[in-house]
């Protein structure tokens, strides 16, 4: 089996990292070596944000190089557009519909590009986008946005609902796990 | 079993599994986890030490007391700690005695990226490069037989993405080392002149036997492929290599330092055409070339930066012919511009924010040090002028001072963390009232260390392993009035207004002072969350003075205001607001 690359990018305090985590719980679990890379320090004052996972029979590199990730999951769509050239052709790109203007952009010294959809679209990237807020809103906790987005992403995986569930219930305490099993499976579905 | 771990991780459950008894360290990324990881393991003592030079030497107590003791830091820390380290690397150890470097190729959360490989060779010391988890783990415990074995100090250097990478561990257990009985050994601990010469003579020898060891250990190891090309590598860039060029011969070393020269010689005899795969400097590649091999590196491979699987994939191709493993196809790209940025910024509710918002209204010239708060170099706050060390701060307000004079200093503050105080700051200030400066110095004391993710530190009071007595609190203030300032007032830095006219009046002072600006960091202050604020739409004339604030909860909706569900009610923004548009939930409706 070849290398499978999934791309995690997202703002700093987005819940990026704890659903890399679980992504790799589940790799893990499955058998596959594998490995993951996250930079913490200063990025994660609200700057941009990336956990990188690869899984397969070996894997030597940490981090993915551009044109090969599998699948990307943006928690913001600036994000989105910043790591589009990591995803390879045919690769999916799952985008949580929200906008977090960066600094720069609230100080008037960039622009925040209004038409992601289209840049994306006319990229050639296979795009799906989800309203990540409402539906964990809906599952009982705005700040499951990360497990919806999970959800959407274990549609294009091969593992089951239930080696999620599981990997789901050893990731977090008790009490939030009704809402993020609720949002994962908002996000699958 | 096999655990997923990070090589920090990895690297703490390596010195459990050896046996330590003493893990120290000062907070810096990207080791931080190590020493934390550490000290959930009941058998080990574990401390944040006020820097990397008192980790250090409470780490070289331990081993000279018998014990296994591991040391980490970030690799500007062991600039900190190269005083006790270049002389460690003369007395020895009793127990093992392991220095971790974590350096940080691209500047992650670093203000340079030196390669510390240097240092170890300068200390004359041997450098153990994992490459992954399973190395982090499995080199630790064989830094501590080599240490012991070699009598010296070990250097374990890992970098940002082997520390901050997550690989499958197999564990193991651990190992129980009773202490020997202590004997005074004076000519081996005592380094004045007389001992310290035979020391340096058993330290050449070391190295000479540390030379053969390098020559068979299996941590130097030979994959042979193809052997029209071989590569000389180790560390993370192995991976790269491995990546690229999966059939290519690979030497890969894991003892960065002493080299291998025969075993190099013979791989470079076997095979055609010879590279030198490393990271930042050519450390390795400038004793190939000295011993008149001939081998290509940083001509094709960049020196400066992290390097990525995809760089040394195109560089080898282009060098050798040979098509590149890794994707060629112009990977999808977005029309037009860059994205913007996203740099990091001050959190919703920082107190370091209404401080910054101050000294730039004031104009002030500020000497800058290293912690969240250099976050207030970046627009809209754009306040600081000089950002060089941990402590600098101070020294470089007082030689700002002595060059301009008094007048210029009337204008001119130092701003340093609480941590960073304690870490190095208070030489600093003792120049300041032993020297006759009127430096004005504001201590940041949000209580914790927040820029490596909240560590106690002796201002807090609260140790690493949970501990915490009033009697060991550091009294901020009352250090500052022990080393002779006679002017310390401590403001809310939430209080402009006085924050503002505070700093009036010390700046005028002609003697040194400090003004303490204290405040929880908003993130470990749970209870000042409050609802966030929104603005009155009819009030807000859309001046935007709330924008140079720098909050991220503030944006410009049509002309006005707007405020963000991630506000947590600082209230900074309505003390600024000059029409009163900005209120909380509760008011007028
Ligand atoms: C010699 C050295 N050690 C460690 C670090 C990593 N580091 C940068 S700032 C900092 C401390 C920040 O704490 P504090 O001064 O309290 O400021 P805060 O981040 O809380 O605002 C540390 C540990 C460094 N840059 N240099």
């Amino acid at each position: 089996m070849n290398v499978k690359n999934v791309l995690i990018a997202g703002v700093g305090g987005q819940g990026t990292i704890l659903a890399g985590r679980i992504l790799a719980a589940v790799i893990a679990a499955a058998g596959y070596d594998l490995k993951v890379s996250e930079i913490h320090g200063m990025a994660q004052r609200g700057g941009s944000v990336v956990t990188q996972v690869r899984w397969g029979e070996r894997v030597f590199s940490p981090i993915v190089p551009p044109g090969a990730a599998d699948a990307v999951l943006a928690f913001e769509k600036l994000e989105a557009l910043r790591w589009l050239p990591w995803l390879r052709p045919g690769g999916r790109m799952l985008v949580n519909d929200q906008r977090v203007d960066p600094m720069p952009v609230l100080t008037g010294a960039a622009v925040y590009p209004e038409n992601a959809a289209a840049l994306l679209a006319a990229a050639g990237a296979a795009v799906t986008f989800c309203d990540g807020i409402d539906l964990a809103r809906r599952a009982g906790s705005a700040k499951a946005v990360n497990l919806v987005l999970l959800g959407l992403l274990s549609r294009h995986l091969e593992f089951s609902p239930a080696e999620w569930e599981q990997a789901i219930r050893q990731a977090g305490p008790e009490k939030y796990l009704a809402a993020n099993l609720a949002a994962f499976r908002l996000g699958a579905i | 079993m096999r655990q997923l771990m990070t090589g920090n991780e990895a690297i703490a459950r390596g010195a459990w599994e050896a046996g330590v008894r003493v893990a120290t360290a000062y907070p810096g990324t990207p080791s931080t986890e190590i020493t934390e990881n550490a000290a959930r393991y009941p058998e080990i003592y574990a401390e944040w030490s006020p820097n990397e030079k008192v980790a250090l030497e409470v780490g070289l107590g331990a081993s000279i007391a018998g014990g296994r003791a591991l040391v980490a830091m970030k690799h500007v820390g062991v600039n900190v700690a190269a005083d006790p380290l270049f002389t460690a690397a003369y007395t020895g150890v009793t127990g093992g005695l392991v220095l971790v470097s974590a350096d940080d190729p691209g500047m992650h959360s670093s203000q340079n990226e030196q390669d510390n490989r240097h240092l170890g060779r300068a200390a004359k010391i041997p450098i153990l490069e994992p490459a992954d988890s399973q190395e982090a783990k499995d080199f630790t415990v064989a830094a501590f037989s080599l240490s012991e074995e070699f009598d010296t100090p070990v250097m374990l250097r890992i970098t940002t993405r082997a520390a901050h990478s997550r690989s499958l561990v197999q564990l193991g257990a651990r190992e129980e080392r009773p202490l020997p009985p202590y004997s005074k050994d004076a000519r081996k601990y005592v380094m004045i002149p007389a001992y310290a010469r035979l020391r340096h003579t058993a330290v050449e020898a070391r190295l000479a036997a540390l030379r053969e060891l390098a020559e068979t250990t299996p941590l130097n190891r030979v994959e042979w492929g193809d052997k029209s090309i071989g590569i000389v590598t180790g560390g993370v860039a192995y991976q790269y290599v491995k990546e690229a060029l999966p059939g290519a011969s690979v030497l890969k070393l894991g003892l960065s330092f002493p080299l291998p020269r025969r075993k190099i010689t013979e791989f470079a005899q076997t095979v055609a055409q010879l590279y030198v795969v490393e990271e930042l400097e050519d450390f390795w590649e400038t004793y190939l070339r000295a011993w008149g091999l001939p081998v290509r590196g940083k001509e094709i491979f960049p020196r400066t930066g992290e390097l990525q699987p995809e760089t040394v994939a195109a560089a080898l191709a282009a060098d050798t012919g040979r098509p590149s493993r890794l994707p060629t196809s112009p990977p999808p790209a977005v029309a037009g511009a860059e994205p913007p940025a996203r740099p990091p910024v001050l959190c919703p509710g920082c107190p370091h924010r209404g401080l910054f918002y101050v000294l730039r209204k004031m104009r002030l010239i500020v000497a800058g040090d290293i912690g969240c708060y250099t976050l207030g170099c970046l627009e809209p706050l754009n306040s600081i002028d000089t950002t060089i060390c941990m402590g600098a701060s101070i020294g470089a307000a007082i030689g700002m001072e002595k060059t301009r004079g008094e007048e210029f200093a009337r204008r001119l503050v130092a701003v340093i963390g609480d941590s960073t105080f304690i870490h190095s700051g208070v030489t600093g200030l003792i120049d300041a009232v032993y020297n006759n400066a009127q430096t004005t110095l504001l201590i940041l004391d949000n209580r914790t260390t927040g820029m490596t993710g909240h560590q106690d530190n002796p201002a807090t009071g609260r140790t690493l392993r949970g501990e915490w007595r009033e009697r060991q609190e550091i009294d901020l203030a009352r250090l500052c009035r022990a080393v002779g300032v006679n002017r310390v007032t401590t403001v809310d830095p939430f209080e402009m207004e006085l924050m503002e006219e505070t700093l009036r009046t010390e700046l005028a002072a002609a003697e040194p002072s400090v003004v303490i600006s204290r405040r929880k960091c908003a993130l470990i202050d749970r209870e000042a969350a409050r609802p966030p604020l929104y603005v009155d739409q009819a009030e807000c004339t859309g001046c935007f003075r709330c924008m140079r604030l720098g909050c991220p909860c503030l944006s410009r909706r049509e002309q006005k205001a707007a405020i963000s569900d991630q506000c947590v009610a600082c209230g900074l923004c309505a003390q600024v607001c000059a029409a009163g548009a900005i209120k909380t939930t509760g008011e007028a409706q």
